[in-house]
């Protein structure tokens, strides 16, 4: 059995971001990037999935971007996938989602997967296409926004999450795509031992040119700070003193304390 | 210019957010036409054609069977754009029919200004102008953003058929877990986010909570980690609630979470981040360390 689970590296949410040179991005130099969240869950199914085989699915990880991404595909070396596919590509940030499911099909055309594994949105862009339009593009069936998994025998039953708390139960035959959401494992640290032993695993450069040329459906012409529209007041200062105006205001705001 | 929107139904009822989409097309200054996959029993109050998938037949979610009917509405009707609510149906079927057509979707849009769509990114911190390359586009726009409209009228029903074949099976709704906390009813909610930083840390906002005769809130990833139980999350995946005051300690703002707290009363937010986007919604906005903020507000709610 083969698995293939697709990571993306993204800045810390709570940086200060701006606009680059471009206008079209952010500024991306100083930022602290790591995996994106929901791919964190990706790689732990993934994993967890090949040790209920008992270690027998080959599993390979796969990103793309530049050349920082290969830190986020060590790091999912180190929680238990075999090999990785770095798809170079300084330009990632202004391709489109069309452009990058694209880039993941036709990778994994050729390699025959029976399951593939997705974040269900990137939380820079947080488009939550990606996952879909490259199992479109693959012909294989799909399911998004998993927080329930479980696989026998090349049946998928998963829990839909939809909103309010309710969840569908669906079933579904590899060859599949699975987009994954906070809350379907608890994803693990990797160990000291398992990081050494990654270094030794092999990871493979494409270049992003080598794999597709699909032109983008969609641009992005400027990316800018929102205007604030909140009235509410904005209390700085030291904390006793914060705590007393807090006090006052729910007295003055509401019904409570009185 | 038409617009083909995508409502939603559940569990036999029509989904008010249906009218969101309506809002969107008239900013889209387009003719709406309707597609649902529900019942006669919730039909949606509009006059034009409804393109009506039997829910008894097709399910309330089947991605391919729901996609060739839509797949079919657009070949005959040809429409400019096809709308869906950035909602779980939404997010699951707009980029199936956006790779069926190849054309460009934008996803979560929170406006539309002269055919440009605005969309959020970066949890909020950041806006993007996108534009779509294609004649046509898939549009999934974000639940609250467009207000709706209620066209009013009875629709003139077209009864949707495919014998397509469904490469996923739909078996039904899981039943709700065993015992729920209902915090729709809360006066008082104290909720905890990952600001609040360890488990252990959570005894700061039970305390509050108990000292002011109020209930224990928490965002998403504070349930993820285990730190407190699922039940108590609130947001667009947990709870509504609508106490007279929210406090909410180390949470950013993300939409998500904002749908569930929007009708409270009075918010104050406790954020070290003095740019959350928390900002925008809280009445008050303390810029603090929670962990040193919520024990000096603890003592003086206790000693006056
Ligand atoms: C389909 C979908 C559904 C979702 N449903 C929900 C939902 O129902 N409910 C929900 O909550 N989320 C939901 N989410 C997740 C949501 O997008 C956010 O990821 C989540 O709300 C963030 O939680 P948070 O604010 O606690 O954490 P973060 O976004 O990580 O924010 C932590 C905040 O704490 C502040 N902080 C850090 N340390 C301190 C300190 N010491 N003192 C003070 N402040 C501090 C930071 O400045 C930051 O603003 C959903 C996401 C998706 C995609
Ligand atoms: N540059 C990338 N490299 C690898 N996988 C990606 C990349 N961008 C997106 N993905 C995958 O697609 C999912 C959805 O991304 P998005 O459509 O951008 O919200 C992510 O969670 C990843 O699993």
């Amino acid at each position: 059995m083969k698995l293939l689970v697709c990571i993306k590296q993204i800045p810390d949410m709570e940086s200060q971001f701006k606009p680059d040179e471009s206008g079209s991005w952010f500024e991306e130099s100083g930022l602290v990037y790591r995996m994106n969240e929901y791919d964190d869950y990706a790689v732990e199914q993934a994993v967890l999935l090949k040790e209920q085989l008992g270690g027998e699915p080959d599993l390979t990880v796969l990103s793309i971007g530049p050349d920082r991404v290969v830190e986020i595909i060590k790091k999912a070396l180190a929680i238990g996938c075999d090999r990785g596919v770095h798809i170079h590509d300084p330009a990632v940030a202004h391709k489109d989602p069309w452009q990058i499911a694209s880039l993941i099909a036709n990778f994994a055309k050729e390699q025959h997967y029976d399951l593939i594994f997705t974040g269900m949105q990137s939380q820079d862009r947080g488009s939550a296409q990606v996952g879909v339009m490259a199992a479109e593009q693959l012909g294989y069936a799909s399911a998004t926004t998993l927080v329930g998994f479980t696989y026998h025998e090349g049946l998928i039953t998963g829990l839909c999450e939809l909103e309010g708390g309710l969840k569908g139960i669906v079933k579904l035959r590899t060859p599949a795509l699975v987009t994954c959401q906070s809350g379907l494992n608890t994803p693990r640290y990797p160990a000291l031992p398992n990081i050494l032993k990654a270094k030794k695993k092999e990871i493979r450069t494409i270049p992003a040119s080598d794999l597709s040329r699909a032109a983008a459906l969609t641009a992005t012409t400027r990316i800018f700070k929102p205007e604030k529209k909140g009235s509410g007041i904005i209390l700085e200062g030291d904390t006793s003193t914060l705590a007393d105006r807090v006090i006052n205001l729910i007295r003055e705001n509401t019904t409570l304390l009185r | 210019m038409k617009t083909l929107l995508i409502g939603e139904s559940r569990e036999g009822r029509l989904l008010n957010a249906t009218y969101e989409l309506f809002g969107a097309s008239e900013k889209l200054k387009s003719e709406p036409i309707l597609f649902l996959a529900g019942t006669e029993a919730g039909l949606p109050s509009y006059a034009g054609t409804l393109y009506l998938a039997d829910a008894k037949k097709y399910g309330e979610y089947n991605p391919d069977l729901h996609k060739n009917m839509i797949l079919q509405v657009v070949e005959k009707e040809n429409p400019d754009y096809v709308v869906f609510l950035h909602s779980s149906y939404g997010r699951d079927l707009a980029p199936r029919i956006a790779a069926s057509l190849r054309i460009g979707q934008v996803s979560e849009v929170v406006d539309i200004v002269d055919g440009t769509f605005e969309l959020t990114c970066c949890n909020a911190r950041m806006h993007r102008s996108v534009r779509v390359s294609t004649p046509r586009a898939v549009v999934t726009i974000q639940p609250g953003a467009f207000s709706p409209i209620r066209p009013g009228g009875t629709p003139l029903i077209q009864a949707m058929q495919t014998d397509a074949l469904s490469s996923i099976e739909f078996a039904g709704y899981e039943p709700a877990g065993p015992e729920q906390i209902d915090l729709g009813k809360a006066g008082i909610i104290i909720s905890a986010g990952r600001g609040i930083g360890t488990k252990e840390n959570t005894a700061l906002i039970w305390n509050l909570a108990r000292i002011l005769g109020g209930e224990v809130g928490a965002s998403r990833p504070v349930v993820d980690a285990g730190w407190i139980e699922h039940s108590r999350q609130i947001g667009s995946t947990g709870q509504t609630v609508s106490p007279e005051l929210y406090i909410a300690c180390g949470i950013s703002g993300a939409i998500q979470h904002l749908a569930g707290i929007k009708n409270s009363g009075y918010i104050v937010a406790i954020n070290k981040d003095r740019d959350a986007p928390i900002g925008e919604i809280a009445d008050a906005l303390v810029v603090a360390d929670v962990t040193q903020f919520l024990p000096a507000l603890t003592e003086r709610v206790t000693k006056p």
